[in-house]
């Protein structure tokens, strides 16, 4: 599914480039490609390596164990096909609750880690599992209750009321995700 | 408002204290996760530059801002700036371009007009999913997605739907 979204972004931005006679642009577009891409690894690197660090920390100690048992109930009627005490749980609840906050980049290094815990009991490791499809259904839909970089911007232009937005929001927020998980969880009913 | 700057360090410092009550070495734990870290970065390097590659191109290309020429008319009519619908396309594809349009729309309308609070809404409705999928799946080389992306795509166009009509009735 992936392939085919790279395929389109690829396909009508160059055609459209050459319709519009831009052609140097577009050049200058595929040459220099991968600096984008370089760039933004370059910038995450430094936070995910620290965070890696600390929530080594964190397991080691079994404190994630400790946070996975509080959010347990709820998440795992969220997620039926893990076991109760599953060590993804750990990292799903700390990327939700770092997302919520609006510390996105803070909540990434948790995701891959809960998806690295996800794929070690994947019996089919090039296919998604249940799981996976509903943490990244949650993952995108975004469950942001402090938005903060959007708090800080309306804050920089002189907003009398920088977070007057954060209930609207939540609610925008809310009717995505459930939207999201219910979408999630007709089809896992279909397919049974 | 200030209450998430000190989560953060909270949070890390609660961890190392636990971790050091605990008598887990917390240096060496730190070294491994660390590492761990770096191999990661490695992993989704491959996916992170594929995508910012395409999505690069394709919005450089301004081939939105050429479809969205033809709903100009409509949008004048209906009092809605321009920028908004280009934003709300760019969301679930990056969220820096999307934060880029919402900064722009600041300076022209200001935050506190109908198209400010309403770009301010579209950003926290949702997360930037085409990112995130490729990125997540790309670092454990999960190719077939099932319904991920359509499932992400749905919450994303409710998200933005309901941002619109959220923003009418609350300040409207």
């Amino acid at each position: 599914m992936v392939s085919i979204i790279w395929l389109f972004f690829i396909v009508i931005g160059t055609l459209f480039f050459i319709l519009t006679g831009n052609i140097e642009a577009l050049n200058n577009e595929i040459l220099q490609g991968g600096a984008g891409g370089i760039k933004l690894l370059t910038e995450m690197l430094p936070l995910l390596v620290l965070w890696t660090g600390i929530m080594q920390i964190a397991e080691d100690s079994h404190l994630l164990d400790v946070f996975a048992k509080i959010v347990r109930p709820v998440l795992s009627k969220l997620f039926p096909s893990l076991p109760k005490d599953h060590p993804a749980l750990g990292y799903i609840a700390s990327n939700i609750a770092a997302n919520a906050l609006g510390l996105g980049s803070a909540a990434t290094p948790f995701g891959l880690k809960a998806m690295e815990c996800l794929q070690k009991d994947n019996p089919q490791k090039d296919t998604a599992t249940e799981a996976m499809v509903t943490f990244l259904v949650l993952n995108t839909g975004g469950v942001t209750i402090v938005p903060t970089t959007v708090i800080a911007l309306r804050m920089m232009y002189g907003s009398a009321n920088p977070s007057e937005i954060i209930l609207t929001s939540i609610l925008a927020t809310l009717c995505s995700n459930v939207s999201g998980l219910l979408f999630d969880y007709y089809k896992r009913r279909k397919k049974k | 408002m200030n209450f998430s700057t000190y989560i953060v360090p909270l949070f890390v410092l609660f961890i190392i204290l636990y971790g050091f009550k605990k008598k887990v070495p917390i240096y060496d734990s730190f070294l491994v996760g660390a590492k761990n870290g770096l191999v990661t970065i490695f992993k989704i390097a491959p996916a992170v530059i594929a995508m910012v590659f395409a999505t690069n191109l394709f919005l450089n290309s301004h081939f939105l801002e050429f479809v969205f020429s033809y709903f100009n008319p409509v949008l004048e009519a209906l009092n809605i700036p321009v920028s908004v619908l280009p934003m709300a396309m760019v969301r679930p594809i990056s969220g820096t371009a999307s934060l880029a349009i919402m900064s722009n729309i600041f300076d022209l309308y200001g935050p506190d007009s109908f198209v400010g609070r309403l770009a301010s809404n579209l950003q926290g409705c949702t997360d930037t999913t085409i990112y995130v999928l490729a990125l997540y799946f790309g670092s454990i080389k999960v190719t077939k997605t099932k319904h991920a992306l359509s499932a992400g795509l749905f919450a994303d166009a409710i998200g933005i739907i309901a941002a619109f009509l959220i923003t009418f009735i609350f300040f409207g």
